[in-house]
């Protein structure tokens, strides 16, 4: 019986594509097609022109190549820059309205879009291919007057906001796959917290790609204002195919006076099959920027799934006082590979940060965790620390540690530890003797060995995070 | 630059007395040179310490021409009274005087290569300028199971004749199987704004011992590339010891090839940095082997504006199961103005293995100093005893303890 749910879950359980029509931009990528992008979402003229910009500024840069895992090179004119579910030229009001087969693919990936059958209480964005298809919890939202909508609806309703934030953290200027986002990006949240509002559930997007031959470039933008708190959470996933999918988005968030932002980040993309074949290629942009005095940002992220994970949550702490924060569990098993970590630029006076970074790597995959801790000039009395530790499971995978580290201000401190090993043959021995098999007992121990991480995280994601390590892992030992 | 470069380097050709299989290699190193150019800091080890930038700023415009013929002067002052020892000295790049007066002359051969290791490293164009302008390059064995009765001291020493030049130096040392040496580089620069580019090779067989003591102490406005290439075989040991303090910029690399079962590398460093300074040190060991080990530890004390980098990779291949690497460095910023960068790396491809690195950086510790006023020392004082002891953790580290003794004396620590 065990042995039958472990073959279940070896293989990827959100692999099943929907067959849903879509519609798409012309292939390729030029003017026409941002133009088409723009059309297409009613976009205000200054958002347009902001777009031309970045790809006129993407036509001079080349794409960065000091990462440690290589790819092909990926033809950025064979991919659809927008693709959308057929029924959605015009946005549904109301769940009511939505495709059933949409609302069947959701119901199938465990996310509740209709309100009564809420879960704990958390308020949903889904994003689908490229576009945003339900937010869930308006009204509740609303009365308090947070905002937490598609970047689009943000875009028509609030464009004071959006024009004010959009790009002050990653500007258009900045490395290739961001501003290829800039050019191009079709959906995704966008949240604004009044001051001094605490939000009272869980928001949460939900991003998935369906669509073959599409690349995924969502833009998320999150406002805290002054005193406010907010926790956000990213799941994903994509169907099984065996051409490999980029998915380049840009998250940024911006934290005012005294207020926080937890963002937290379950990323389960399609890995690719056990010969390193198919994969979603997982090239994220994301940077918070603690721009007020007191501020905090904690990034916190599982990331089990893409062929390829590149990507660096950062924290830019210009307020003084202010705090980072980056817990990172990244597992990498078959042929995946991972180069994952994190930045944190101390510029304001007293500002703190702190890393924990557990990386497990198993079978054929390599790992990486690359950081830069920066403690500016004047930026008196900041503190950084960081842990990062690796475990490897037998001879042909690889984990590396690529940590930056500097300071120029003669009061600050940092303070670096990073180990890697493997299991214990004591506690695998021990649990043994305890009657556990021996997955059983590695899952423990895994489990033991992320969980400083696993605790950040908000319950119902532990929970589900937990679940995956487990299954990430199945497989790779004895 | 290019033209200098090509005719400083028929001038050399035409005026030593190099062999055709000398001359080709040394043709075949300067192509890989002009190919590539000084590094910069678009080169990932550069990046902290851009020597292209640093030559220009610093010194301008180089020749590359360095007469060979010259017979220089040694003046005898200079040698250490306190210890009997062999001596190498070389002036201006090149070898005046071998002299190993304590040793049995048979158990050692003295040479010189003809054929020498290209080390074409697109990474690291400095071992291709170093191959095509170095003076005929000398070769020590030591043979089997003997071992050195007293230490060689190499004096690397420039004179005032020479400036705004480039000086390349090469040694190799080839260990026989039971054979040890232990080895005090000591520099002793009084010449002005020169780029000096050192390469050392060390091949060590099963069951040698190197000790290599490099000291870098008399202030001076040269800049200065240090490469130090160890070979390890079976059960062999090698440590390195830098002290580097003196020179305006100095690079040193130290890098570890761990070949064979139970061999050893252990690199320990001091920068002691006050002024304009801006030191490196980058180290690599590779564990290649099943049950190697490495151990590296640096410390910086920065003072002034000066600057000080780490480097350090531990590199396990997937052969090499049970390896055990460990890597600290701390440093200690005195001043406003200092800067401390680090990249202590990892790199692991098998399971079995214990590695670890540590790195931390920081102001001198208030309760330490507080402690200490509180039993009656002046904050200077305190602050003296504190970075003594903080520096003193890595001299303890030297095995031999006559060298130790002597180089305690040398730097100044008690």
């Amino acid at each position: 019986m065990r042995d039958k749910q472990i073959e279940d879950l070896k293989d990827y359980k959100y692999g099943f594509s929907t067959d849903i029509e879509s519609f798409k931009a012309p292939k390729g990528l030029n003017e026409e097609v941002i133009r088409f992008i723009s059309n297409i979402k009613k976009e205000p003229d200054w958002l347009l022109q902001w777009r031309l910009k970045a790809f006129e500024r993407l036509k001079v840069l080349k794409e960065p190549n000091w990462q440690k895992p290589k790819y092909p090179k990926i033809d950025y004119q064979d991919l659809y820059y927008y693709s959308a579910p057929k029924s959605f030229k015009e946005k549904p009001k109301n769940l009511e309205d939505l495709d059933p087969k949409l609302l069947e693919t959701y119901k199938k990936l465990g996310i509740p879009l209709q309100e009564q059958k809420r879960l704990n209480g958390i308020a949903v964005d889904a994003v689908f291919d490229s576009v945003s298809v339900a937010t869930t919890f308006k009204d509740t939202l609303t009365e308090k007057g947070i905002i937490f909508c598609s970047i689009s609806e943000a875009i028509q309703k609030h464009p004071d906001l959006v024009k004010k934030y959009l790009g002050s953290v990653i500007p258009i200027t900045d490395h290739f796959f961001a501003t290829l986002n800039s050019a191009v990006f079709t959906d995704g949240s966008f949240v604004y917290i009044p001051p001094n509002v605490k939000c009272p559930m869980e928001l949460s997007t939900y991003f998935r790609i369906n669509a073959s031959d599409t690349g995924q470039f969502e833009r998320t933008l999150i406002i805290a204002d002054k005193g406010s708190y907010v926790s956000y959470l990213e799941g994903c996933t994509a169907p099984m195919r065996d051409e490999n999918q980029l998915h380049a988005a840009n998250v940024e968030l911006i934290a005012l006076d005294d207020a926080e932002i937890k963002y937290s980040t379950v990323q389960n993309w399609y890995p690719g099959d056990k010969d390193g074949k198919g994969g979603i290629y997982n090239f994220v942009t994301k940077r918070g920027l603690c721009k007020g005095k007191n501020s905090k940002i904690s990034w916190t992220q599982v990331e089990t799934g893409s062929a390829i994970t590149w990507k660096y949550p950062s924290c830019i702490l210009k307020g003084d006082n202010s705090i980072g924060e980056f817990y990172s569990i990244a597992i990498t098993n078959n042929h995946q590979k991972a180069d994952t970590g994190t930045k944190m630029i101390h510029l304001g006076k007293n500002t703190k940060s702190k890393i924990i970074s557990k990386g497990i790597s198993a079978g054929k995959s390599d790992m990486t965790y690359r950081g830069l801790v920066d403690i500016s000039k004047n930026a008196s009395n900041s503190t950084n620390y960081t842990q990062c530790d690796s475990l490897l499971m037998g001879n042909k995978c690889g984990a590396h540690t690529v940590p930056y580290i500097k300071n120029k201000n003669s009061n600050s401190n940092i303070a670096h530890e990073a180990t890697t090993s493997k299991i214990s043959e004591d506690q695998l021995h021990y649990c043994q003797q305890r009657g556990l098999n021996q997955e059983e007992a590695v899952g423990l121990i895994v489990n033991g060995f992320c969980k400083e991480v696993l605790q950040q995280l908000p319950m119902e994601f532990a929970v589900e995070a937990q679940k995956l390590v487990g299954i990430s892992l199945e497989g790779s030992v004895g | 630059m290019e033209q200098k470069l090509k005719t400083d380097f028929d001038k050399i050709i035409s005026t030593s007395n190099f062999s055709n299989q000398e001359i080709k290699l040394k043709k075949e190193a300067l192509d890989n040179f002009l190919k590539n150019g000084f590094p910069s800091r678009k080169l990932e080890n550069w990046k902290f310490s851009d020597i292209n930038q640093i030559i220009q700023k610093n010194i301008g415009e180089l020749a590359f021409y360095n007469d060979y013929n010259i017979e220089n002067e040694i003046n005898d002052d200079i040698f250490i009274n306190d210890i009997e020892h062999n001596k190498i000295v070389i002036v201006n790049g090149k070898v005046e005087r071998l002299s190993f007066e304590y040793e049995e002359k048979d158990k050692i051969n003295l040479s010189t290569l003809d054929n020498f290791n290209q080390n074409s490293n697109d990474d690291n164009s400095l071992l291709s300028l170093n191959n095509s302008f170095s003076n005929k390059i000398h070769n020590i064995l030591v043979k089997k199971n003997y071992s050195f009765k007293k230490p060689l001291i190499i004096y690397q020493i420039t004179n005032e004749k020479v400036s705004n030049t480039n000086i390349n130096f090469q040694l190799n040392f080839e260990l026989e199987e039971n054979s040890s040496i232990k080895i005090i580089n000591l520099t002793d620069d009084n010449s002005e704004k020169n780029f000096i580019n050192n390469l050392f090779n060390f091949n060590l067989s099963k069951n040698a011992i190197l000790k290599n003591y490099k000291i870098d102490k008399k202030s001076n406005t040269n800049i200065k590339y240090d490469y130090s290439s160890i070979t390890q075989k079976e059960n062999s040991i090698s440590e390195t010891f830098i002290f580097s303090s003196g020179s305006e910029y100095i690079k040193n690399e130290v890098s570890c090839n761990l070949e064979g079962q139970y061999s050893s590398a252990f690199i320990n460093g001091i920068h002691l940095l006050s002024k304009n300074k801006h030191h490196e040190i980058r180290t690599k060991t590779n564990h290649l082997y099943e049950n190697t080990k490495s151990y590296q530890l640096i410390k910086s004390v920065i003072d002034d504006s000066s600057k000080s980098v780490y480097q350090g990779k531990i590199y396990v291949d997937s052969k090499a199961q049970k390896t055990d690497g460990y890597q600290l460095s701390k440093a200690l910023l005195l001043n406003e103005q200092t800067e401390f960068n680090a990249k202590p790396e990892l790199e692991i491809y098998a399971d079995d293995v214990k590695c670890s690195h540590g790195s931390s950086s920081g102001s001198l510790d208030e309760d330490s100093i507080f402690y200490l006023m509180s039993r009656g020392l002046d904050q200077k004082t305190a602050k003296e005893l504190l970075i003594n002891g903080f520096l003193l953790d890595v001299v303890e580290k030297i095995t031999d303890e006559e060298i130790k003794k002597l180089l305690k004396q040398m730097i100044g620590l008690n």
